[in-house]
């Protein structure tokens, strides 16, 4: 493993099967009565947001309490930020603190590669702009592997993705979970392929190790897996479809279309969703949906990388502060 | 601490415990924890990963055959409690898996293959104390090789070692390593 986790090309295969196999082993930990692990004692986890997150910031944070390391939540809303600190300065503070891992969510793409290059310390990316989410892309990794290669003992231990069909729907172009996810999916062996409009692929598309089709209808029969990307209106400055009902009829996921999914098929949501518009309430509810299991997944998931990055030996200072 | 989880290096040592030898250790102790335990009620066995799955295995299955009883089993991981974490890199996690019913008033036997500085042992009893309150614990350990750390014993014992720091003890076990044996090698080579 690397000492921070920016990308999820950073992980290779091994890596990427040690930290599901750990997550695996850390799930039993939600049945026990003390669902709590002094590995991480006395360190201190930084959870550094520029943007609005519930869901990630409170997975961190859950995350690091079981495993007993010390939780800072840092939010730029109220801070020195809103004086106009930049982010390396925010960093050199952290520094001097002692932040034994910081977790960033960021809105420009590249900065958990810049601040990396700031602070001793392990960096987590948990979101920067349209780049990437590389935990979000572990968890959905996670969730596949158990629905559809099973749990237990001697189950999916050491296994990959290998040869699962999954089909990521929609808005490719602003989302970080989709590349993300190519990128750690097809790692593990799985063939995805991306269905979305012309408008919402990125230019950059034809050099990702993924497949792309225009039309969701046509891959539904095939996909073992879909995942369901949320329309991200927060970040469309122009107009990408013609309204919010084309677009849901051509690439929302209602009961209709789940029908013709193969029957072990799951569908997945990174969530916050848009219930009506990429995904209909009655398909989000459905026992096909994932859409619960990822966010406890996730908080395991975490923890596996946190134990990783941070509880071993200390990784030897390489990256010289500049 | 037990040096026997690499059985890398020094596979050419000396036996000391052959298959035949460690099958009747496994037998005294079958017959000493129903003894101790007036009959094995109440009992279960916690292998602790790697090689203390498979003894606490063949354990249960002796006592299963001496008395007709079935005595439940199952595995402690014991890396997330260790003491020397941050002197190596992050290691693999194994398995914790407790059988149906839990550990509260129970008897818990620790099963291991190498009882060394005794700082597995101290591991595993913190890892016990999230999962319940046992009514006792016991050890119960294929080797010991002295030079304890802590202030901890077995209880049961299938062979005591006199060894010195520097050798290095590797216990074999067919259901993990293809056979079974006890080498033990001058790890200083």
């Amino acid at each position: 493993m690397k000492r921070h986790l920016i990308s999820a090309a950073d992980l290779s295969r091994a890596d990427a099967v040690l930290i599901l196999d750990t997550a695996e082993e850390l799930a039993s930990l939600a049945d026990r009565p003390i669902k709590k692990l002094p590995t991480l004692r006395g360190r201190t986890v930084v959870n550094l947001f520029y943007e609005d997150s519930t869901r990630t910031r409170i997975s961190f944070e859950a995350a690091a309490k079981r495993l007993s390391a010390d939780v800072i939540n840092f939010s730029a809303k109220g801070s020195s930020v809103a004086k106009g600190e930049s982010l390396k300065d925010t960093a050199l503070t952290l520094e001097a603190m002692g932040a034994d891992a910081v977790v960033i969510r960021h809105g420009a793409s590249g900065a958990a590669h810049r601040l990396a290059e700031w602070v001793q310390g392990s960096v987590l990316n948990a979101g920067d702009g349209t780049h990437e989410h590389p935990t979000q892309a572990l968890l959905d990794a996670f969730t596949i592997r158990r629905r559809l290669r099973g749990t237990g003992p001697s189950g999916a231990r050491g296994a990959g993705l290998d040869g699962l069909r999954v089909t990521i729907v929609g808005d490719v172009l602003h989302s970080r979970v989709a590349r993300s996810n190519v990128l750690l999916l097809s790692t593990l062996g799985a063939e995805v392929t991306l269905a979305a409009p012309p408008t919402l692929l990125p230019l950059a598309v034809g050099s990702w190790p993924c497949a792309v089709s225009y039309d969701l209808d046509s891959e539904l029969a095939k996909s073992d897996v879909v995942m369901m990307l949320r329309v991200q209106q927060e970040r469309m400055t122009a107009a990408y479809f013609p309204s919010v009902r084309e677009y849901s009829r051509r690439y929302g996921l209602d009961a209709a279309r789940m029908a013709r999914l193969p029957g072990h098929a799951i569908v997945m949501h990174p969530g916050p969703m848009n219930r009506g518009v990429e995904i209909a309430a009655e398909v989000a509810d459905s026992v096909r949906s994932t859409i619960v299991e990822q966010v406890a997944n996730g908080v395991t998931t975490r923890m596996a990388v946190l134990y990783l990055l941070l509880g071993g030996m200390e990784f030897p200072a390489t990256g010289v502060a500049q | 601490m037990c040096a026997a989880s690499s059985p890398v290096a020094g596979r050419d040592g000396v036996a000391v415990l052959d298959a035949e030898e460690i099958r009747r250790a496994l037998t005294r102790i079958a017959h000493e924890i129903l003894e101790r335990t007036h009959g094995g009620d109440g009992v279960i066995l916690l292998g602790i990963p790697t090689r203390g799955v498979p003894l606490a295995r063949r354990l249960a299955a002796r006592i299963g055959e001496f008395e007709g009883l079935d005595v439940p089993c199952g595995s402690l991981d014991v890396t997330m409690h260790r003491d020397d974490l941050r002197l190596h890199p992050a290691r693999a996690l194994g398995r914790t898996e407790l059988p149906p019913g839990g550990v509260d008033a129970k008897t818990v036997v620790l099963v291991d293959d190498v009882l060394y500085s005794g700082r597995t042992v101290r591991a595993a009893l913190d890892a016990l104390n999230d999962l319940g309150r046992p009514r006792a614990v016991q050890l119960a350990v294929l080797v010991d090789r002295g030079h304890r750390e802590l202030p901890i014993r077995p209880d049961y014992v299938g062979k005591n070692l006199p060894t010195s720091q520097r050798e290095v003890v590797h216990v074999l076990l067919a259901e993990v390593d293809g056979q079974d044996g006890v080498m033990i090698s001058d790890g200083g080579r």
